[in-house]
């Protein structure tokens, strides 16, 4: 601002540029040892641009080291997890907002408490229930639990989508003769694609990286998301830091293409979710 | 329409899957864990009630060392605050100030929130490598190599060496939410401040702390019932090692769990965990309110 001297300036400058770097080296680093061999991970170049890019690395990851199977495990918890989540928190959404009966605004309030229940809450509980009815080492095991905690997040900005939504539309839908299902399913749901699009990606972060119920959940090893995957990979290339970058970067890359597109909307996302928590 | 929208059968279809899902995962197992925690309980076999047994074994007995894990996570907590969030607040202010690459700064600064943990654990503990990681690389080649150390390994180390990462990752984070608060103070009241002559330093202190207060409460609480929970990042770089160092309460019951299997034990870890949650949540509150007054 106008009257900040240009000493301070310089300084600020500095200061949020180093916080830059300090960010941005894990990163770089990660990428650049994933296309390294070890003499060169292990002193002959240790920080550097990789002297022979070693794409093997990648393969090695893919195939010995299962991620592609982990990757399309992650993807189907993932895409599952979002859809059932978009479509349970679409109705409950339209019942708080549209649908009049008493009490709804109680309601509301008890679904937020959802954004403050620490997922150890339900660990022991969900983990023998799961158990009981045989779905331990399923995808359901992870997209079950998922889903119910990405719902409240999932209702909160739906409800701010929809009561934009002006009322004089259902009116005239009324009038046309639609049933509530046909006003939800062919006026409501089609006005919802900005909502759905952050949910979808506020969504797809949290369960892409949850590692404890994918811990604990699921132990069969064709079953893995990748956040154990590559917990299970580094431990078996203790020694062959290459194919662990590979693999590091290939869990991490879906993330930060999306954020690289669309980080204002993630940033809006997680500020919400905060503040009205 | 009234009559359409008042349809108690179509309002119950509509918040059924809702209910369901919320109730069955979230709600009731809150209830179940409160109630296994009475019990010795091996998760499968016969339950035996034996009261508040495994609380009052939890907070006496040395071996299962309930205290030292919550002592650690309440250490991270205080740095999350005093470290952490002061940090975070020095960002937002510096960001605040519409300075030239304000979205750049702003993206990378929150990019280490969205990386998998397990990736970040991962690259810490290569960083940490007693023989190839580049911390103990970098102080060899600068003539150090007296203050190499195992980092992760040695008890003395371990814990600075596991909450560093922690307190790295959700600066972004809490510098985000800061940001947020910081762009919404209006423009006029800093203009007026400004034309009576106040300096950044004190428009910062009278104008805009002030008015993110309600942000820097979400803040707080969040970085206190963060650090409670934590698990991730010490999972994999320590898994509450060497020799229960780095333990903290999630890891704690963790192990509990399926490594003891005394499933009433874990409940117990978990109810504490979520009371002290909530507890402090509320604690926060009150003070923010009474600072008010």
């Amino acid at each position: 601002m106008r009257n900040n001297s240009k000493g301070e300036r310089i300084a600020i400058y500095i200061g949020l540029i180093f916080w830059m770097l300090v960010n941005l080296f894990p990163v770089y680093w990660m990428f650049t040892f994933s296309l390294k061999d070890n003499p060169e991970i292990f002193g002959k170049n240790v920080i550097g641009l990789p002297q022979h890019w070693l794409w093997s690395n990648y393969t090695r990851a893919m195939h010995t080291g299962n991620m592609g199977r982990y990757f399309l495990n992650s993807a189907i918890v993932a895409t599952a997890t979002i859809i059932i989540t978009l479509i349970v928190a679409l109705m409950a959404t339209f019942a708080l907002t549209r649908l009049i009966w008493k009490r709804r605004k109680t309601l509301n309030k008890f679904f937020m408490l959802g954004l403050t229940i620490p997922i150890h809450a339900s660990i022991v509980p969900v983990y023998v229930t799961l158990s009981r009815l045989h779905l331990l080492n399923t995808y359901w095991a992870l997209i079950i639990p998922y889903s119910a905690f990405s719902l409240a997040m999932a209702i909160l900005v739906c409800t701010g989508f929809m009561n934009e939504i002006p009322r004089e539309l259902d009116e005239s839908a009324c009038i046309d003769g639609c049933s509530t299902w046909g006003i939800f399913l062919r006026v409501i749901v089609p006005l919802m694609k900005p909502a759905v699009a952050t949910v979808g990606i506020y969504t797809f972060l949290q369960c892409w990286n949850e590692l404890m119920f994918a811990n604990i959940f699921i132990s069969k090893s064709a079953l893995r998301t990748l956040p154990v995957g590559v917990q299970a990979l580094s431990g078996q290339y203790t020694t062959d830091w290459g194919p662990i970058g590979a693999a590091l970067v290939l869990a991490t890359f879906p993330t930060l293409f999306l954020y690289i597109f669309l980080s204002k909307k993630i940033q809006d996302s997680f500020v919400a979710g905060a503040v009205k928590g | 329409m009234k009559k359409l929208y008042s349809n108690k059968f179509h309002i119950l279809i509509f918040l059924l899957p809702a209910l369901i899902l919320f109730c069955g995962v979230l709600i009731a197992p809150i209830g179940a864990s409160a109630y296994f925690s009475l019990f010795d309980w091996k998760g499968i076999g016969p339950k035996t009630f034996i009261g508040l047994s495994n609380y009052k074994e939890l907070f006496t007995s040395n071996s299962i060392g309930f205290l030292k894990a919550l002592r650690n996570s309440l250490l991270l907590a205080a740095l999350s605050v005093g470290l952490q969030l002061p940090l975070a607040l020095a960002l937002a202010l510096a960001l605040g100030k519409k300075i030239k690459g304000e979205r750049a700064f702003l993206s990378v600064y929150f990019m280490p929130v969205l990386i998998s943990t397990v990736v970040i654990g991962q690259l810490w503990l290569k960083i940490y490598n007693p023989d190839y990681g580049i911390l103990n690389v970098f102080l060899r080649a600068v003539g150090l190599e007296n203050w190499t150390r195992i980092w992760l390994g040695t008890k003395k180390t371990a814990l600075g060496a596991v909450l560093v990462p922690t307190l790295w990752q959700y600066v972004g984070y809490h510098m985000l939410l800061l940001y947020a608060g910081v762009k919404s103070v209006p423009i006029e009241l800093r203009e007026a401040a400004m034309l009576d002559g106040a300096t950044d330093g004190q428009v910062n202190r009278y104008i805009v702390l002030p008015y993110i207060k309600p942000i820097v409460r979400i803040s707080v609480i969040f970085a206190v019932t963060g650090s409670l929970k934590s698990f991730d990042l010490i999972y994999v770089l320590t898994n509450g090692g060497p020799l229960h160092s780095t333990e903290v309460p999630s890891t704690l019951m963790i192990s509990m769990l399926f490594l003891r299997n005394r499933y009433g034990m874990g409940s117990t870890i978990a109810v504490l965990l979520i009371l002290l949650c909530f507890g402090f949540a509320l604690l926060i509150n009150v003070m923010f309110k009474e600072s008010e007054e």
